[in-house]
């Protein structure tokens, strides 16, 4: 074995004589992917219990906000600039794939800023960006909306679905029928905000959250803190990911969020309406927001049947509780977002965690 | 009419066509079966079972770092055949071309089929091109189909697929999904991502000498490895476990995955095969795989089980085992 493999090992031995019952929750979807595809779920003692939160940003995009986008693209002078995950995410009644084969000008970016670059090449079409995300892309987002207002673009804007994650925790906090005793926070999100946010969750609610990376040896790193944290119950917000991760994050990240969004009551699938967990464009740059420019519908959520992706998202049920994972719902013809995102929770589930019945 | 660029007129049929061919297919292709301008080749095949295979390239762009969309034609094809266990013979290529290419573009397309073909020993014999208007096509989509012929002894359908076999990879897998896309977006790395694109005939010359102890082989193109080790799953009936640490993946393509969160294992491959063998002789195949320039990162990477039946499981560096599933829908469109 490698000085490193003797490493993890040695966190495993750890993690596996751990006899209380805990539950700790994964926020983040890059780890949500990350654990299963190193398969720690499958070695962490039965009395621990990884759950899977709301940190999707594709799964927690509500249903009536696909159908909003859906309503937008009818219009022929626009183009819409979309990351590839939210174009399989279900609506009401459709989907941006299939919007696209009926005709609408729908194409798949890496970066907003090729949004940009399409938009200076398309003069005669309305080039719309789907801002979806977190406090990791809002940044960017934010950055090139200002960029478009000094290049003063006039047929470039962004529909911010834009959301932030402590609101959401607090939700999850709040709900007794959750049992979460510890977070492994996200650690692209707080480089950017900074731990702060956490530190304040942490007291509220007397729970201890550790940052990690999304090595595996961060993540095991991460549990082996939040269960020592626990044993000595305390509830601090300690940085695992201390290689990216500064206590004050990223200034300049904050600032370009400040300057272009101002928070706003915002609906998440699962969840409901959160108040102030979203990220509006602020009047300044109003010239950009394209809810305003093509007065997009604000559309209540239709609950899909038999869909427990809220449930899932709250930590409530793991996805193969749910009647219709791998029945009615794969990730090639998807119910709901959760199977749809590369990071949804029931996806990593389908993809990586072998049923156990099958082995 | 002197032009730089193809017109309608080129598909005619007329005059123009006849230039098209003289000027540009006829000059790299020269061979007696094009010269005799028939309106189909006559073939004489060795004996042994014949093996036919086509495949449609609509790459974009069409030329990146590596490869073009012409070599690309021909490997694909001629590795295809490789993978039947035939060795390949005869080609023949259809051409959809959108008004207004470059014909600069056209000969250099053209050319490096030509020097792929020989390199791959295998002939070009018939062609047809077709002209499209300007917006019904992306500068050229080309249709190869292939036949050679099997040796006796060889057969690797996934049938014979059995508890216990040995699984290699010819090599590091992922380049030509990332080099595409990376040319594509504009991305630079350190170090830049090259295609693999290959034609691998020689592979097939080296199992060939070792009869039936090679049970199958295939090659990882769309869908990459994790989706090729699905279907040898799924046809064998068997079960397949990888582990991951074995699975030769260059640093920058891990690299630029990890950054833009894809999975190198779903990664096309044009110059890499899947290689399943008995495990009596599996040390000595893959050191003679490892001699070739084209499998020099030969690995083993895992064994073929009789449980999860249909099934294959990936190792992972901490010793769970996790499903190694098939792409799901679409990773990256227009690769090949």
């Amino acid at each position: 074995m490698t000085d490193d493999q003797v490493y993890l090992q040695r966190l495993l031995t750890e993690i596996k004589g751990e006899s209380s019952p805990y539950a700790l929750m994964e926020v983040c979807g890059t780890h949500t992917m990350a654990i299963a595809r190193s398969g720690i779920r499958d070695l962490v003692p039965p009395n621990l219990k990884l759950l899977s939160g709301p940190g999707c940003p594709v799964c927690v995009t509500a249903q009536g906000d696909i159908d909003a986008v859906v309503a937008m693209v009818q219009d022929p002078a626009i183009t819409l600039l979309t990351f590839g995950d939210m174009m399989r995410v279900p609506g009401t009644n459709s989907s941006l794939q299939e919007e696209r084969s009926r005709g609408s000008d729908i194409r798949v970016v890496y970066s907003p800023l090729d949004a940009l670059a399409a938009a200076g090449q398309m003069p005669d079409r309305q080039v719309v960006f789907l801002g979806i995300g977190f406090e990791t892309t809002a940044p960017p987002v934010g950055a090139t909306i200002q960029q478009a207002a000094e290049m003063r673009l006039a047929n470039f804007s962004v529909l911010s679905l834009h959301k932030v994650v402590p609101p959401a925790l607090e939700v999850i906090f709040g709900d007794p029928d959750i049992q979460v005793d510890g977070l492994i926070c996200p650690g692209h999100v707080v480089a950017v905000t900074g731990v702060e946010p956490y530190r304040h969750l942490a007291d509220k609610a007397h729970k201890p959250m550790v940052v990690t990376g999304f090595e595996t040896r961060d993540i095991l790193e991460g549990i082996v803190m939040l269960l020592r944290q626990l044993h000595r119950d305390r509830a601090q917000a300690e940085i695992q990911y201390r290689r990216v991760v500064k206590p004050e994050g990223n200034k300049v990240a904050q600032q370009t969020l400040q300057d272009v969004f101002e928070p706003a009551d915002c609906r998440w699938r699962g969840l409901g309406l959160i108040p102030q967990s979203g990220l509006k464009i602020r009047s300044v740059y109003q010239d950009y927001d394209a809810r305003l420019k093509f007065e997009v519908p604000d559309i209540e959520d239709v609950p899909i049947k038999g869909c427990a992706c809220g449930e899932v998202l709250r930590g409530r049920i793991t996805p193969r509780e749910c009647a219709l994972f791998g029945k009615g719902c794969t990730p090639l013809q998807p119910i709901g977002p959760c199977m749809v995102s590369q990071e949804g929770a029931c996806a990593a589930y389908y993809r990586y965690t072998p049923d156990k019945g099958r082995l | 009419m002197k032009t730089d660029r193809i017109l309608m007129a080129h598909g005619s049929g007329g005059s123009m066509s006849q230039q098209l061919i003289d000027d540009v297919f006829k000059k790299a292709w020269n061979n007696p079966y094009l010269s005799a301008m028939l309106d189909g080749a006559l073939l004489d095949l060795p004996p042994g079972r014949v093996a036919m295979t086509t495949d449609s390239f609509v790459i974009t762009p069409l030329f990146f770092p590596g490869g073009a969309i012409g070599k690309l034609s021909i490997c694909g094809t001629v590795n295809d055949l490789v993978a039947c266990g035939a060795k390949p013979l005869f080609l023949s290529t259809a051409m959809i071309i959108e008004e207004g290419l470059p014909l600069s573009d056209l000969h250099k397309i053209v050319d490096s089929m030509a020097r792929t073909a020989r390199k791959a020993r295998i002939c070009l014999v018939t062609g047809d091109t077709k002209v499209v208007e300007r917006g019904s096509a992306d500068g050229i989509f080309i249709n190869t189909t292939g036949i050679g012929v099997i040796p006796s002894g060889i057969d690797y359908r996934p049938s014979r697929i059995k508890d216990g076999d040995v699984v290699m990879v010819t090599g590091p897998v992922g380049d030509h999904g990332l080099a595409v896309l990376a040319q594509r977006e504009g991305l630079r790395f350190a170090t830049p991502a090259l295609s693999d694109c290959a034609p691998l005939g020689v592979i097939g010359r080296v199992l060939e000498k070792y009869g039936g102890e090679v049970k199958c082989m295939r090659d990882p193109t769309r869908g990459g490895l994790a989706t090729v080790l699905n279907e040898l799953a799924r046809q064998s009936g068997h079960g397949i476990l990888v582990e991951g640490g074995k699975i030769p993946v260059s640093p920058v393509v891990q690299g630029a995955c990890d950054m833009m969160g894809l999975d190198p294992l779903y990664m096309a491959n044009e110059g890499k095969m899947v290689v399943i063998t008995a495990p009596r002789q599996a040390a000595e195949i893959i050191r003679d795989l490892r001699q070739l320039s084209e499998a020099s990162g030969s690995a083993i990477i895992g064994e073929v089980r009789l449980e999860p039946r249909q099934m294959v499981l990936l190792q992972t560096e901490l010793g769970a085992q996790r499903i190694l599933a098939m792409l799901e829908g679409e990773h990256l469109p227009r690769i090949c």
